[in-house]
């Protein structure tokens, strides 16, 4: 090392042009006015930090470089640096960008819902299960009428979570409910699981008078205060600081909960992404990141996203405990967001998960995948990785899950969603005022005056307003 | 999103016409002159496709491009000019501008989309702090004129908060960049190109209602449309009217039905709205007396205030009634209650009226 240092002559080449500058109190190693000449650190802003550079080896170092003694040897050179010791080599060895061996991927069950005997995981109950694949099917029925309704152009809008059945309602098993959500938009099964209805599904996505959104936004941005799930935000990644955010009002109300932050492998090229995972790690903050990785952004492969072994690995790069886990094995996820929130509160810190899964639908119902991937891949996923099927040989296994169980539920889910839309459907818009309020805590006088032209405008030109609209 | 909805918005006969069969994406025969029947995204098309052709440094690159781009802009270009050149980012807008900068910094033409305009915040620091200023604060030392940014725009029907948003007028308060908004096929083709070539950064948003909507005859050939230069599309005598991008065709209709009340309207489409043409705006406001000014936008702080404090300025004794603003409301966009959100013909229409008999 300090012979590469004699070598190079001048390390701070790359760092010169921060010399002098007040704001900044630490100095790097690589600092020219302390590798160079220690003595000027009495009279430099480098003093403010001289306290912490309390290795002596590091100092001998820079003094053999001065004055050209023989190099030391390799096995007692190390540096106190801020963040701990750091060992130095005369080796030069860059970190591969990808590592020769991918990161492992947790998983506890086959395509067949067999377990491994030798893995030891918490079980599941029976009743936990059941509601569990419930859900799940309730899911997928949902997705499957909703889907053709926008078809059949009653609902302007619609995105399916088709593959992803299992992340969505086995992490939401997980937690507990005062655990706060944040999601994306692929992870309608997680409200689902906290109990919101059909009926209130089916209202935002027709938005009637009774969404709790006041048919502000597009179908499938849910959002339930009672049910501690932010109000769904279309710009992606969004939602990942301000979680950090909350799970920093968490720690400091002492709560026994976290925050679940859900998002897609797209969001995690937004800088809020990143950004989110620096504050998480820097606030201690309790706070989950789950990622579902499920291979595709719109029409953009991971391979065109990122070039790391995927999202796991990010989590490290930020000091984040991470863990990459089979989206598609519902027990795996349930085990590993289970613990990720017990280390989360306990331990408060954040965790990271990526989920390995596939989006099995299109992105959304304006989207048509046949134009950029084969048809083929879709197969291998949805046939062969069902992790509804697999749950459910796994429940069926247990004996906890007949066919007979598996129809009445079918037809029962089927009934009260075509019984959901239609009431929905036919339930009037929210009124004319909801266009005004909330804007802010209480309208300003411009939103008086143009909600009173609206309305003479209204009165003058009936015809050119929708007529479920009470006014 | 694909324009999919219920079509409350009514259109007129501007240069273009605005058909209801929709759809129809099937290239119609060249005629004679060299033109050929276009909808707006094959016209963005064709304007990308020739930039790529005539210039051997112009990239093509945002979210989900190389398979055509979700609105079909890019449709095919991958294929043709290679990924090298046409491709897709990763989902980061502030990455996409940044690395254009970069990109047009090192002499390229640097073409970047933003997949809705409503996603274009998170590169507002880009835009605003590196783009628009590079040439001032490097004393004209560097600049990064070849970087276009294409953003849909504007209401579709059904698009709520995050698919519907006009924010032309963040970017007029930003002097270094220009900001762009064509009306037609025609207008699209020929400004995009200029936009692409001209040694500025700029903000070229599209009316992304009209992609499949508006269809015109469009030159095949290569050509360019002056910027900062108005158009006045409509002549008339009493009042004049000032839009841009899709609320021409409503602005239009307005008009139409002014006229068989008696009103003569002047409709002056802005095409630039920064470095804005204030001379052709002025001269129509001393001919009418009159001011109509009318966008999407929130009316607060919209760009309708800054062209009507400009005509108070310029032509105050002129003025025979104070400038009418029809805008959108100041709320964030509404999904089902955007028809009273918009500025619709009537409003206008009732507009017109009340200035035209002030
Ligand atoms: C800031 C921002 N940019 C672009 C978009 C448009 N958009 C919506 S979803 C999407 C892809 C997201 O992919 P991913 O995060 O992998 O989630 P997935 O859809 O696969 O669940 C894009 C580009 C957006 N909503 N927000
Ligand atoms: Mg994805």
């Amino acid at each position: 090392m300090a012979a590469w240092f004699t070598r190079s002559g001048n390390i701070a080449h790359h760092v010169k042009r921060n010399m002098g500058s007040f704001l900044r109190p630490a100095p790097t190693l690589s600092d020219s006015s302390w590798s160079r000449s220690p003595a000027c650190l009495g009279n430099s802003p480098a003093l403010l930090w001289a306290g912490r550079l309390e290795s002596t080896r590091a100092q001998k170092l820079v003094d053999s470089d001065s004055e050209n003694d023989a190099p030391l040897r390799d096995d007692d050179q190390a540096i106190d640096f801020p963040g701990g010791r750091v060992m130095l080599t005369s080796e030069m060895q860059f970190i591969p960008g990808y590592p020769q061996q991918r990161v492992h991927c947790y998983h506890l069950m086959n395509n067949d819902g067999q377990t491994n005997m030798c893995s030891s995981f918490e079980q599941v109950s029976k009743e936990v299960a059941v509601k569990m694949y419930s859900d799940m099917i309730t899911l997928q029925i949902m997705d499957t009428i909703f889907y053709e309704a926008q078809r059949q152009g009653r609902i302007s809008f619609y995105l399916t979570s088709v593959g992803e059945e299992a992340i969505n309602i086995a992490s939401a098993a997980a937690l507990s409910p005062d655990d706060i959500v944040m999601a994306q938009y692929r992870e309608p099964g997680v409200l689902l699981w906290r109990g919101f209805t059909l009926q209130e599904f089916a209202n935002q996505c027709f938005g009637n008078k009774a969404d709790c959104g006041k048919g502000r936004q597009m179908p499938i941005h849910y959002g339930s205060k009672k049910l501690n799930y932010f109000t769904v935000s279309s710009p992606l990644a969004t939602q990942l600081p301000q979680a950090v955010g909350a799970a920093y009002s968490l720690k400091m109300d002492n709560k026994d909960a976290c925050v679940v932050a859900y998002f897609g492998d797209g969001s995690t090229s937004e800088g809020d992404f990143h950004a989110s995972l620096n504050f998480a790690a820097v606030m201690e903050a309790p706070v989950i990141f789950l990622c579902r990785n499920n291979g595709w952004a719109i029409s953009t492969p991971t391979s065109e996203q990122f070039r790391s072994d995927g999202i796991v690995v990010k989590g490290p790069a930020y000091g984040i405990q991470s863990i990459r886990v089979d989206g598609n094995d519902a027990l795996a996820v349930h085990n590993a967001v289970r613990a990720a929130r017990q280390m989360a509160i306990h331990e408060q810190r954040p965790i990271l998960v990526e989920a390995l899964t596939y989006r099995v639908g299109h992105h959304s119902t304006s989207d048509d995948s046949t134009k950029y991937r084969p048809v083929d891949e879709v197969k291998h996923w949805e046939m062969g990785q069902n992790p509804v099927n697999r749950f459910r040989k796994w429940v069926e296994r247990n004996g906890w899950w007949s066919e007979e169980d598996e129809s009445q539920l079918r037809s029962s889910i089927r009934k009260q969603l075509l019984q959901a839309i239609q009431v929905a459907e036919k339930m009037e818009k929210p009124p004319l005022a909801d266009l005004f309020s909330d804007v802010y805590d209480v309208p300003p006088s411009i939103l008086f005056e143009q909600e009173q032209q609206l309305r003479e405008t209204i009165k003058r030109h009936p015809q050119d307003y929708p007529s479920d609209v009470p006014v | 999103m694909a324009a999919t909805g219920t079509m409350r918005r009514s259109f007129g006969s501007l240069a273009f016409s605005i058909s209801k069969r929709a759809f129809s994406t099937s290239p119609s025969p060249v005629d004679a002159n060299g033109l050929k029947s276009m909808n707006l995204f094959s016209a963005i098309n064709h304007a990308l496709q020739i930039a790529l052709e005539s210039d051997p440094r112009a990239y093509v690159f945002g979210e989900d491009v190389s398979f055509g781009g979700v609105f079909r802009c890019t449709t095919g270009l991958a294929d043709r000019f290679g990924k090298g050149r046409v491709f897709n980012t990763p989902l980061c807008e502030q990455g996409i501008v940044g690395f254009g900068i970069g990109l047009a910094a090192m002499g390229n033409r640097a073409i970047a989309e933003i997949q809705f305009a409503d996603y274009i915040y998170p590169a507002f620091d880009q835009i605003v702090n590196e783009a628009a200023k590079f040439r001032y604060r490097s004393g004209n030392q560097f600049n990064c004129g070849g970087l276009t940014i294409r953003a849909p725009y504007g209401a579709v029907g059904h698009g709520g908060h995050y698919h519907s948003q006009s924010p032309e007028s963040f970017f007029c308060h930003v002097p270094g960049i220009k900001v762009v908004i064509p009306r037609s096929p025609k207008q699209a083709k020929g400004l995009l190109l200029s936009c692409i070539r001209d040694p500025n950064p700029i903000v070229f948003f599209e009316p992304k209602w009209l992609y499949r909507l508006a269809v015109e005859e469009v030159p095949e050939h290569d050509y360019m449309l002056p910027l900062s230069e108005a158009e006045v599309i409509r002549q008339g005598t009493d009042i004049t009217l000032v839009g841009w991008g899709a609320q021409l065709a409503v602005m239009e209709q307005a008009c139409i039905d002014a006229e068989k009340e008696g009103i003569s309207c002047e409709l002056i489409d802005l095409r630039t709205l920064l470095p804005w043409d204030k001379e052709t705006v002025e001269a129509s406001v001393r001919k009418t007396g009159r001011l109509l000014v009318s966008h999407e936008a929130p009316v607060t702080g919209g760009f309708g205030a800054e062209i009507s404090a400009s005509m108070v300025e310029r032509c105050f004794l002129r003025l025979e009634a104070p400038v009418a603003r029809v805008c959108g409301l100041d709320t964030p966009f509404p999904l089902v209650f955007e028809p009273f959100y918009m500025p619709t013909k009537n409003k206008i229409l009732d507009a017109i009226k009340s200035t035209v008999n002030y």
